[in-house]
């Protein structure tokens, strides 16, 4: 496999990251970058060091870091994830108010201590955490349970004082969600997969309304919805297809059961990466109550079950 | 009447669903086929995820019907939680 750090990947401008990485011989792992800056969203770090996971670190080559920022991939545990020594020696800060290091979480229980360490370390007030702790508890937790991946999940965030905004990704290298929703819908593509998956009352497990008595088919769409209320960008990327929200202009909001109905971009001509990987930025200025969003989400909900439905009934035959 | 203390198990964020599905199944049916009512008490629990509702009530209202609501109360339960609630409670009664 072949990745390479460039200058900038952020959501916005994160395609050509993605169509960089090559992952053809998954048994070695060789990492460029680039030689003056290297400025990259938590997503992209999540990517690379889940995909370390998954081989020897002797096998693992990583050009020497020139870049100035490069201490920042060392800050965030990047080359502990990679078992392999960096070269750059850094003064170890505090981390509190600034980010979070890259985290494996492999279980219902590393998960609840990293989401009640989450919050101190992002410095935030309960409003402000409210969504950002809802949408770790949900990805990972879809880790866990439709992955079924060897190294759970790898997550990091990032707080940009900037944008006063958190950044989030997270990365398993599972079965992906084609896999996933295919045991219960039919499905031609990863992008289909990616569609459903991210539908309200849509579910691997079951196709039945209302999901089973542990599944009901709505994290994702949960979680879009708190991007897309916040106008924030979210990304979702596995198999060969990348769905990502775009941002909105402040106009009123409306919710859609299809994600394809969103401003979105899409494109199922990535490299294939076998898992899913999930960025999400959430801007701490627009965060709108999170009871307001669930109203909205109830509505949408509503319609979208309605209209299932709908198109389950059977028609008269007129003769 | 079976009161069952949310905050005692799942802290002020109640999200984990293998939890939801132990209470249900080893507090909320049980108390249920003895022909009590339950209150779920959300006294101290800030917020709740869909996923932890629905594991905690879904099936209850699927093998019941929703009549098992009429025997069930949600106690102190704040905005959010109410919420999240009632979307699960919606989205359950609208299916086939």
């Amino acid at each position: 496999m072949k990745i390479h750090l460039p200058n900038s990947a952020f959501l916005g401008n994160m395609d050509p990251f993605l169509r960089g990485f090559d992952g053809s011989d998954p048994e070695s792992m060789k990492i460029t970058a680039n030689k003056k800056w290297i400025s990259i969203h938590p997503m992209s770090l999540s990517m690379v060091a889940a995909l370390g996971l998954t081989v020897n670190p002797s096998r693992i080559e990583c050009e020497k870091l020139e870049a100035t920022s490069s201490h920042y991939l060392e800050r965030m545990g990047l080359f502990r994830f990679l078992r392999i020594p960096s070269g750059i020696k850094i003064t170890e800060h505090e981390p509190a108010g600034r980010f979070i290091p890259l985290t494996q979480i492999k279980d219902s229980g590393e998960l609840r201590v990293f989401i009640t360490d989450m919050i101190p370390l992002l410095h935030l007030d309960p409003k402000q955490a409210e969504p950002i702790r809802y949408i770790v508890s949900e990805l990972v937790r879809n880790v866990f349970e439709h992955a079924g991946s060897e190294h759970g999940a790898v997550l990091s965030a990032q707080y940009y004082k900037k944008s006063n905004s958190i950044r989030i990704g997270i990365a398993d290298t599972g079965v992906g969600i084609k896999e996933t929703i295919q045991h219960s819908h039919s499905v031609g593509s990863h992008l289909d997969a990616l569609r459903l998956a991210l539908m309200p009352g849509i579910t691997g497990t079951t196709r039945r309304e209302g999901g089973t008595e542990f599944n009901a088919g709505a994290g994702l769409f949960f979680i879009k919805s708190i991007a897309q209320v916040n106008r924030d960008f979210f990304l979702i990327y596995s198999g060969n297809a990348v769905y990502k929200l775009l941002k909105r202009t402040p106009v009123r909001i409306k919710l859609h059961a299809d994600p394809f109905e969103d401003r979105h971009s899409k494109g199922e001509d990535f490299p294939f990466w076998r898992g899913t990987v999930v960025g999400i930025d959430i801007s701490l200025d627009e965060t709108r109550a999170f009871s307001t969003l669930l109203d909205l989400i109830r509505d949408t909900y509503h319609v979208a079950v309605q209209e299932r439905r709908k198109a389950r009934y059977k028609k008269p035959r007129f003769i | 009447m079976m009161r069952i203390p949310l905050f005692n198990c799942t802290g002020s964020f109640a999200e984990d669903k293998d939890l939801a599905r132990t209470i249900r199944r080893e507090q909320i049916v049980p108390a249920l086929n003895r022909h009590e009512e339950v209150v779920l008490d959300f006294e101290n629990v800030d917020s709740a995820t869909q996923s932890f509702i629905h594991a905690l009530i879904s099936d209850l209202i699927r093998n019941y019907g929703s009549e098992v609501l009429d025997r069930i109360r949600f106690k102190s339960c704040n905005d959010t939680v109410q919420k999240i609630i009632g979307i699960v409670v919606d989205y359950m009664q609208e299916g086939p």
